[in-house]
């Protein structure tokens, strides 16, 4: 059986991992090469790196930090942040990524997802997503970090990014991200209904069994959090017992 | 020394960055005199069957790459795995390297999510060289829209989703074949690599 999937996200800033991290025996708490190797040694499915700078000066820097993780870390690892053309996906891909996510860029320029797709597979294309309630009841897509409200349904955009040829959303409710009560489970589930193509919950995690509560109420495939387990406050063996214990395919 | 066979294939350097890490002696070649000197070869492969092939016979390696079959072991990968068998019918009926009896069609299940793509358990069918020392559960990383269909005595492991997804595949004696990604498949996956380097010595 195809097992749920934990994702950590290590945030990177000129080269350095942004938020603190706990992690006993990472000597230098910073080094997001070496927060990649320990989030592997703890059993992570996937790894996403996110450049929240995505400064064309801090590029090569970042790349360098992907480059050295594919060196040492032999699980997949998606790259975000910053991706806007077709050349920026075939430099993440050279550097070592598996898969790239893109975001602002796909909303502005749809045909960003069609073309990635065409030339290096549905299975590197993410799109992710930020997503908030509007007062009609519905759910608008936000872009630049979640800080811009965009003319667009969410529910017409995941059709959309589906027929594009995108392999997977990660979505990340506004709403509760930074709240830390559980996932959105209504508007993942409002997702999953209207796509076939795997789902990834972001944004709302704030407890252990939040993980499980999300794989019980909706059809996500996967789980992704970052400051939670950045923190060290809960470990991915800790999330994956839980999950295992209610029931739910672990690797 | 391993032959990395060098035709293009988008997973080449994960595959060589796995053996590097595990200091596997290695070259990546384009070259079948390097393929004949080698111990064992490995066959990567991502993208679509008929476009791999084609870029397999223009590199002028299949002829080595069958040769070699017949007297070292080969490891196909994903797509390298695929192409061992006789045919596919991805965008038409293209003809596969034929080191393995079956064939391979698109994943026939419509309850499931197509693409296979994430961690599947392996369930173990026989005994193999490549599994020696890796205990279970084993979860593997699968990313695939297309599956082969051989018959039990080939089938060394399957994977299951909505049916038998031939996860790990042999002739019988030196040709293997993973559907999965043992260079993404954390720990588990290394040591298979590491087995394989076994059987080439």
């Amino acid at each position: 059986m195809l097992a749920k999937r934990i994702i950590p996200c290590l945030d990177v800033r000129h080269g350095k991992v942004v938020k603190g991290i706990n992690f006993e025996g990472v000597r230098d708490v910073g080094d997001p090469v070496a927060c990649a190797a320990e989030y592997n040694r703890q059993g992570a499915d996937e790894i996403v790196f996110y450049d929240i700078v995505a400064s064309y000066e801090g590029r090569g820097t970042f790349l360098d930090v992907v480059r050295e993780t594919a060196k040492q870390v032999f699980v997949p690892l998606t790259v975000g942040g910053g991706i806007s053309t077709v050349a920026d996906m075939r430099e993440a891909l050279r550097a070592g990524a598996d898969k790239i996510s893109i975001n602002s860029a796909a909303v502005k320029n749809p045909q960003l997802i069609s073309e990635g797709a065409e030339i290096f597979g549905s299975q590197c294309i993410v799109v992710g997503i930020d997503a908030k309630r509007n007062k009609d009841g519905g759910f608008t897509v936000y872009v630049n970090g979640g800080r811009v409200a965009m003319p667009v349904d969410l529910l017409d955009w995941v059709v959309e990014v589906e027929r594009r040829g995108a392999g997977e959303i990660c979505l990340n409710s506004i709403d509760t991200d930074g709240v830390r009560g559980g996932f959105d489970i209504e508007m993942l589930q409002a997702v999953c209904k209207r796509v076939k193509i795997p789902v990834i919950a972001s944004g709302g995690a704030g407890k252990l069994s939040d993980f499980a509560s999300v794989f019980q109420q909706t059809t996500v495939t996967a789980a992704l959090a970052a400051s939670l387990f950045h923190f060290g406050e809960l470990t991915i063996p800790e999330v994956k017992a839980d999950c295992r214990a209610k029931g739910i395919a672990m690797r | 020394m391993i032959a990395v066979i060098d035709y293009g294939a988008g997973n080449l350097f994960s595959v060589c960055n796995a053996l590097n890490y595990l200091n596997i002696a290695h070259t990546v070649t384009g070259d079948p005199a390097e393929v004949d000197r080698a111990d064992a070869v490995i066959l990567p492969g991502v993208g679509a069957f008929p476009a791999a092939m084609q870029a397999l016979n223009e590199a002028g390696m299949t002829g080595a790459v069958c040769e070699n079959a017949k007297k070292k072991p080969l490891l196909g990968i994903c797509l390298g795995m695929q192409m061992l068998f006789e045919q596919s019918d991805e965008m038409g009926i293209c003809a596969g390297l034929g080191l393995i009896p079956g064939e391979v069609k698109r994943i026939p299940s419509e309850r499931v999510i197509i693409p296979h793509m994430g961690w599947n358990e392996l369930v173990i069918r026989q005994e193999s060289p490549l599994l020696q020392g890796i205990g279970t559960p084993l979860y593997t990383y699968f990313v695939h829209s297309y599956q082969a269909f051989c018959a039990d005595e080939n089938l060394i492991a399957y994977a299951d989703y909505d049916g038998r997804v031939p996860a790990l595949v042999t002739d019988g004696q030196f040709v293997f074949g993973a559907q999965f990604h043992p260079e993404k498949s954390g720990e588990q996956g290394l040591m298979m690599l590491r087995n394989f380097e076994r059987m080439a010595k």
